[in-house]
């Protein structure tokens, strides 16, 4: 046993052993979780990919005289915010497109500046053209504001994402006729290719799978700064089953995410555009384990052959909602760059970052190393499999008569 | 010997007569078919691998220019901009002659130019931006 205070004061005196969850697994299979645990005090994990429920708010100071963009309009290089805040707070998320772009009418879209390519330029410090209409009041007079805006002279610029780290994904594969274009990548027909999203054996919550020290206050590595758990994500859903030994097989626990933005790096917080889908952003979490006791030890030590994932058909069961999987497939054999499903081989590719993954895990390994992190017990645990907590469908109800 | 990237562009009336076989069998020319495709107005266009002698090469070129069909050297030209790739492997199993590859242990994905036949579905594919095509 050993406690986060315990693990701080190794961090101070400079003392602590930090592995990342891919070095973990070697020490752990050599000498076994019991031997291995007073070896290593804290295990890194990470992940890097597009996150489509990233998000920010600002706030951008009042002007002379006072504009109330709250129930008015805004935009930030043409990408409406959503103005239904007080006076001078935005918020925008990540798939926001500017009113005029083409979209998927010229098909496939492709989606070249959104939300997520704004946040990136907002924190690579380029000015961003404000432009807002409001109605005006008696206290706020103004009814149009159009300015330059830097990251450097705003209040508050915060990262929020409510939904990052999911906690395993679907494999997304195309038995159509037709090539398609997803959120997942471009999808060959006939089983052409299968894409994943998933760090595996890096990712965080698979290496903590009962969330059992990754909870609400967990200080983490966000966007190449120190940001927080905030709550647990939307969609999360930690009761699906479970291999033997606790790895969801399916898509399952999420993390919101807080962090300030003026302290990150666009080497970590990058806009996306996937073809005839959308934009995004991608975005760089690193995630702390304190190692407290062998339990904790044994989880970080799994490995990609240990973690299955669903094979969904993005042509028609993904879109109409058919909850089918067509096999499960593990991420050794997702990595290796081909998998098998009814005796076809089927390249794979990832939009989720090995590469980035690992330079993350490696910061923050080197952050907690040299005394520049120390880690947070969890203010609350997020509801785990022991909970009831569901992730539903919509259950759509008639409109009967708009009026009433 | 001579090993050359073209574009071919059939016109309607000559999509159905073997015209690369006789590269073959009268020029002595060897031939890989990168890319083909016959479009909606029933114009083929292939991208040809030719290996042979040059004057081989030079007799071929003559005879299919002689049968209508356009040559054009493949000069399209992609690259891959390091510092916008993050090394995701998205493109990797869309690319029609591995010329895009992820090393097994750093994951880090290489452009091999050489087996590159500006397909661009790359281009479409990368959601960073990072291949460029030039003509």
């Amino acid at each position: 046993m050993r406690t986060i205070q315990e693990i701080n004061e190794k961090i101070k005196s400079g003392k602590v052993v930090v592995l990342t969850a891919e070095e973990v697994i070697d020490l752990v299979e050599k000498k076994g979780a019991n031997e291995a645990f007073n070896e290593v005090d804290v295990v890194t994990t990470a992940t890097f990919g597009p996150m489509c429920s990233s998000a920010a708010y600002f706030n951008i100071g009042h002007s002379k005289p006072r504009i109330k963009l709250g129930g008015g309009k805004a935009t930030l290089n043409g990408i409406p915010c959503h103005a239904g805040l007080a006076a001078v707070d935005l918020f925008l998320g990540a798939n926001a497109l500017a009113e005029d772009d083409p979209r998927n009418s010229v098909y496939p879209g492709e989606f070249q500046y959104g939300g997520g390519h704004l946040i990136q330029d907002l924190v690579s410090g380029k000015n961003i053209v404000l432009e807002a209409n409001a109605y005006g009041t008696d206290c706020y007079p103004r009814k149009y504001l159009k300015t330059y805006l830097n990251i450097n002279d705003i209040n508050e610029a915060v990262l929020f994402n409510i939904r990052n780290c999911y906690q395993n994904y679907n494999v997304a594969v195309n038995t159509s006729d037709r090539l398609i274009y997803t959120y997942m990548g471009i999808l060959r027909p006939k089983l052409g290719n299968a894409n994943y999203c998933s760090a595996g054996s890096l990712s965080p919550l698979l290496n903590d799978p009962f969330y059992k020290t990754i909870g609400i206050g967990t200080k983490i590595f966000l966007g190449g700064a120190t940001g927080f758990i905030s709550w647990w994500g939307t969609q999360h859903n930690p009761c699906v089953e479970r291999t033997k030994k606790g790895l969801p097989k399916y898509p399952a626990g999420t993390l919101a995410l807080i962090g300030d933005l003026k302290n990150m790096s666009v080497e970590w917080l990058i806009g996306t555009s996937m073809v005839g889908y959308g934009v995004t952003l991608s975005v760089g979490v690193g995630v702390p384990i304190p190692i407290l006791n062998e339990e904790i030890l044994s989880y970080t030590a799994v490995k990609d052959e240990d973690i299955v994932a669903p094979i969904v058909d993005y042509s028609c069961d993904y879109p109409q909602r058919e909850n089918k999987v067509l096999g499960f497939v593990d991420y050794a054999q997702l990595k290796s760059g081909e998998i098998e499903l009814n005796g076809k081989k089927i390249p794979t590719g990832s939009l989720s970052s090995i590469r980035k993954a690992r330079e993350i895990a490696d910061t923050l390994k080197d952050w907690i190393q040299k005394g520049k992190f120390t880690l947070t017990e969890a203010a609350e645990r997020i509801p785990s499999s022991d909970s009831s907590y569901k992730f539903k469908p919509l259950k759509e109800k008639k409109v009967e008569n708009e009026k009433d | 010997m001579k090993k050359i990237k073209i574009v071919l562009h059939f016109p309607h009336k000559s999509v159905d007569k073997p015209i690369v076989h006789h590269l073959v069998k009268d020029f002595n020319l060897e031939f890989n078919i990168l890319k083909a495709e016959v479009n909606p107005e029933e114009e083929g266009v292939m991208v040809l691998e030719l290996t042979g002698d040059d004057k081989d090469y030079k007799r071929g070129i003559d005879y299919l220019k002689k049968e209508g069909v356009s040559v054009q050297l493949l000069s399209q030209d992609v690259s891959m901009d390091r510092s916008k790739c993050v090394d995701c492997t998205i493109c990797v199993p869309l690319c029609p002659t591995q010329a895009l590859v992820k090393d097994p242990d750093t994951a880090i994905v290489s452009f091999i130019k050489d087996k590159c036949i500006a397909c661009g579905i790359c281009l479409r594919a990368c959601p960073y931006g990072a291949m460029k095509i030039e003509f």
